[in-house]
């Protein structure tokens, strides 16, 4: 299994039955794969769809309905289109129960960047500054290194996307918490050990005595 | 008093009569969101016209090749002020070499500052982006303990709007994700044009179906080829 893999498979426990979520674009979106068949939950797209579906049958697609990438979905019975006032508003204010986005730095606050590097890469915040203020709860879902540098950092190099803590964060290596008193770990990834994830990780990690081993179903 | 129901049918404008009343420079609030629910025959015939100069005011400048980015590739568009540009390498380019200014806005606070400036509020007050690059230059406001950035209300000269129908009287009713900015742009634009798939008599429509109202639509485009 590799590493997207299991990060999306642990990511799916988190969402229970009658949610109200929002996958971001990538290795987040992955997550809707691993649904058990019991949970029946609605995914909204910001572009305008509360109950996503999956992608239609070749020639069959219609091109004004698509998911926040752009790329062609269908709606699930139940479905509702809407315009991106109510879309953002739903996000806003409080009635969106969980996102899960990918990140390009987490700190030891909890706080999120993943939007822009400076001077390299500007794709713009989209929707993810209102995803992260605004959402009930924030998940990170992100591979643990980047090309072997950490992710997890001290505090935040890039510019932030929210000044909020998030809620909880997701790897191969590890699912860590961010809390009052700083980023608890946890469980650990399959077959990955503490010290490991400690030498991947930049910021500190609070280690209590009860560390699992990352359920991956 | 009688009542007689006889609000005035639109006449159908050709589409590049319509680019043709658009000024070099204008604000233009396109819908859209990665060129789905984008009035595409109005941006070709902008594009034909080749008068530039834009301010665009959109969800993003989608990819080359498709919607917005037409306008870009063009070198219509001075400046854009949307909330992604992440698919559009050449809106990237044109950033970095100067040749156009983006302003990036978080999507949901765009679409409220389009929604202020059409619906005659000041602004909006929004906690999206304390704490971050969008907060400089921005007053705050703490309302009951919560900081929020004052946001500005946007308004432009023309909303291009794209609808799955309209009927004569220009009562637009949309399609899925196709929504997105164009039922709110159009309550913003000094003058709206309005871009249907088709157009179905009057009655077709069922009041309850139609999210943007006539009245607020000043040239209906005639059906396409």
């Amino acid at each position: 299994m590799n590493a997207k893999e299991i990060i999306a498979r642990r990511v799916a426990l988190e969402i229970s039955d009658g949610m109200l979520v929002n996958l971001g674009i990538g290795l987040p979106s992955m997550v809707a794969n691993y649904l058990p068949d019991d949970v029946d939950v609605f995914f909204q797209a910001e572009n305008g769809v509360i109950g996503l579906g999956a992608r239609p049958p070749e020639g069959m697609e219609d091109p004004d309905l698509t998911d926040a990438g752009g790329g062609f979905v269908t709606a699930v019975p139940g479905a509702a289109s809407i315009d991106s006032a109510m879309s953002f508003g739903l996000i806003r204010g409080g009635h969106l129960d969980m996102t899960v986005l990918g990140g390009l730095q987490v700190d030891a606050r909890g706080y999120l960047a993943n939007w822009m590097v400076p001077g390299k890469m500007v794709p713009g915040m989209g929707g993810a500054m209102d995803l992260v203020a605004g959402a009930n709860r924030v998940i990170v879902a992100m591979v643990h290194s980047a090309k072997g540098a950490p992710k997890i950092v001290p505090e935040c190099t890039l510019p932030l996307t929210a000044a909020r803590r998030i809620d909880l964060i997701v790897t191969e290596m590890a699912v860590i918490e961010p809390t009052d008193a700083g980023l608890v770990l946890r469980e650990v990834g399959p077959g990955v050990t503490v010290e490991q994830v400690r030498s991947a990780t930049a910021a500190d990690l609070i280690v209590e005595s009860d560390v699992s081993e990352m359920p991956v179903p | 008093m009688t009542c007689t129901g006889d609000a005035p049918m639109k006449t159908a404008t050709k589409v590049a009569e319509a680019a043709e009343m658009i000024p070099e420079g204008a604000v233009l609030l396109i819908g859209g969101f990665m060129a789905v629910g984008t009035p595409e025959r109005m941006i070709d015939a902008l594009v034909a016209r080749g008068v530039g100069g834009f301010t665009i005011v959109a969800n993003d400048t989608a990819m080359p090749g498709h919607g917005i980015g037409k306008l870009v590739s063009a070198g219509l568009v001075a400046k854009a002020v949307v909330s992604h540009i992440g698919l559009n390498p050449e809106t990237q380019q044109k950033m970095i070499s100067g040749e156009m200014e983006v302003d990036l806005v978080p999507q949901g606070t765009l679409v409220e500052r389009i929604r202020a400036g059409g619906v005659g509020l000041g602004g909006v007050l929004t906690a999206t982006g304390v704490g971050t690059p969008v907060e400089e230059g921005k007053q705050t406001v703490e309302i009951d303990g919560k900081t929020y950035l004052l946001e500005k209300p946007i308004r432009g000269d023309y909303a291009l709007i794209a609808a799955r129908q309209a009927d004569y009287k220009g009562n637009l009713e949309y399609a899925l994700t196709a929504h997105n900015f164009n039922p709110i742009m159009a309550l913003a634009g000094a003058t709206v044009i309005a871009e249907p798939h088709v157009i179905v008599p009057v009655g077709a429509i069922p009041p309850d179906a139609v999210k943007t109202p006539g009245v607020l639509v000043d040239h209906l485009l005639e059906r396409g080829q």
